[in-house]
């Protein structure tokens, strides 16, 4: 038996939360706001918007520099929003948590530090066919470069990860398994623990794109078994133009710098400069201070609820969705993935999705229509994009059935 | 010796008028729809990269030909209610001299259409872009004053 725990969260309450966010008082037109748009990025609570603007208005100062009162203000609360990531992966260290401008720039960093130092002719870095631009394009670009080669891991009609064909492609050749947690155009949620043990068995490295799966799940990077993890703060709550590069520290160590300048040195002189230590090494530049403090604000937040849930609140959500879509015979959901979070991608009849989301708009729903930055997925599908709805905490039962009352509208206008 | 794209296409005045007698989005909009659907497909041999209009979220594309002095202008999307902004644009321009096209306050239409709020040209509909595009056109004819704009109509 555990003693309850001392500072247990109190249960969690959709509406209530709905409160903490003051941009869901806003009105499109003449009706309220129904955002299903949070796999682009979420909303931010009030504690957010506070801490960055108090950051500005109390404490801002250049920070690991002057020998002044508000710099080490800075400075404190910049690396204790680097200790407060560091908790929220679960991280044996600090010092592994590298502040980047989201996970766009981590895996460009990754790519261009970590491979442009290893990658060799014949090598080979493995990306799943449901990637987001973003975990593709660095490698294509490291790999011209180097002469490896990117090769694509198939998705089933599922829309989930195809696994024997996973494993027929694991050899020694493969260097690197580049994989999403949760997939930002399908919702599906990968089997990274799975992908990454297959992976070790042939030496490969493995770098999770953690952009959608840090808004919905709690984060081990150890219970994943990957040796990357890359997020970024605005779709967890938190400001935008920051995120996070979480490596294994013998990795990070070994790795050469990605960016010259301010910060991430140790001496300079023009026979040759000595580089700072983690993280600083991958930190040129002044660091965006505000938006590491606004993204810290965010954690504590999402830790401040009952995560269990939030969780709990989001199947809800989804399930909700899906029972609602199966109503409406014109709807065709885009992936039928058995593990999915947040995410409900589908076509309306042979309608545009770009129609669809213009007539959701005008309805107070707002959406996404498009290819979602994977048009490699969109092209295994065959289809130029799909309308997508995605949840966040703050989301509920109420949109949904508001969501259903504008396809409704948008079939009668547009089949 | 006009030919016109569209033998039956409202004009300008005619799509005026019917905006200005709906009050609600709705109503709008399926008349948008139906001017969209009403607009003929454009050959598909001419739905390339060289008449790719860019900047819309939907594919947009546009040809242009001269007769004598006017243009004429065929444009299509794989979006329904693109297809009917371009019907809007197309009214205004189609069977018109370069300097006409030119002069033309596409701005004022816009307003008048009272679609500002929700199909401004700023939200990755492509309008703008094709507006641009147009106008280009009929920069270039005006300079040249030939009767060329490439590519050339393959049927004549």
């Amino acid at each position: 038996m555990s003693a309850p725990h001392p500072l247990r969260p109190a249960a969690f309450d959709p509406q209530a939360v709905r409160e903490d966010f003051p941009i869901l008082a806003r009105r499109v037109g003449d009706r309220p706001l129904a955002y299903l748009d949070n796999a682009a990025t979420s909303q931010k609570p009030r504690v957010v918007i506070d801490a960055v603007a108090d950051y500005y208005r109390l404490h801002n100062a250049n920070v690991h520099r002057a020998a002044h009162l508000l710099s080490d203000e800075a400075t404190a609360a910049f690396e204790e929003a680097r200790a407060q990531v560091a908790r929220f992966l679960r991280s044996p260290s600090v010092e592994q948590v590298i502040w980047t401008r989201g996970t766009t720039e981590a895996i460009n960093l990754v790519a261009a530090s970590w491979g442009g130092a290893h990658l060799r002719p014949g090598d080979r870095i493995l990306a799943t066919e449901m990637e987001h631009h973003s975990n593709i394009v660095p490698w294509q670009l490291i790999c011209a470069r180097t002469g490896a080669e990117l090769v694509p891991v198939p998705v089933t009609e599922r829309g989930e990860v195809d696994l024997a064909a996973y494993e027929r492609l694991l050899d020694e050749r493969v260097k690197l398994v580049a994989v999403t947690q949760v997939s930002n155009a399908l919702g599906t949620v990968n089997p990274v623990p799975e992908m990454a043990r297959l992976a070790k068995g042939v030496g490969a490295l493995v770098l999770v794109d953690g952009a959608q799966g840090a808004a919905h799940f709690p984060v081990d990077v150890a219970a994943l078994g990957c040796d990357f993890y890359a997020f970024s703060g605005h779709k967890v709550y938190g400001p935008t133009g920051i995120g996070v590069l979480w490596g294994k520290r013998e990795l990070l160590e070994a790795m050469p710098p990605y960016q010259g300048g301010g910060e991430m040195i140790e001496t300079v002189s023009f026979a040759g400069s000595t580089w700072n230590r983690l993280p600083y090494k991958f930190e040129a530049g002044t660091p965006h201070i505000a938006g590491a403090v606004g993204l810290a604000a965010a954690l504590r937040y999402l830790e401040g609820l009952d995560r269990e849930a939030v969780v709990a609140h989001e199947a809800d959500l989804l399930a909700y969705t899906r029972e609602r879509a199966a109503e409406l015979p014109a709807l065709r959901p885009v992936g039928e993935p058995r593990q999915a979070a947040g995410i409900f991608s589908f076509l309306l009849g042979d309608a545009h999705p770009a129609d669809v989301g213009t007539v959701l708009d005008q309805l107070g729903v707002a959406v996404r229509a498009g290819h979602h930055c994977a048009q490699p997925l969109m092209a295994r599908f065959g289809i130029p994009g799909t309308v997508r709805a995605s949840f966040a905490l703050y989301n509920t039962r109420e949109e949904v059935d508001r969501l259903f009352a504008a396809l409704a509208k948008a079939c009668d206008l547009l089949l | 010796m006009n030919r016109p794209a569209q033998p039956n296409a409202p004009g300008v005045e005619e799509i005026l008028e019917t905006f200005d007698f709906f009050d609600d989005w709705e109503d709008k909009y399926r008349y948008l729809i139906e001017l969209g659907r009403a607009l003929p497909p454009l050959d598909p041999a001419l739905r390339d990269e060289a008449h790719r209009v860019h900047g819309c979220q939907s594919q947009v594309w546009l040809h242009a030909r001269r007769e004598g002095d006017r243009l004429w202008f065929e444009a299509d999307s794989d979006a329904l209610i693109v297809k009917g902004l371009l019907a809007l644009v197309l009214a205004a321009f189609n069977g018109r001299t370069p300097d006409e096209i030119l002069a033309f306050d596409i701005e004022a239409y816009f307003r008048r259409l009272d679609l500002i709020r929700h199909l401004s040209p700023t939200r990755g509909n492509g309008l703008r872009a094709l507006v641009e595009r147009i106008r280009e056109l009929a920069r270039q004819a005006a300079a040249e004053g030939a009767p060329s704009l490439s590519p050339a109509p393959a049927e004549e």
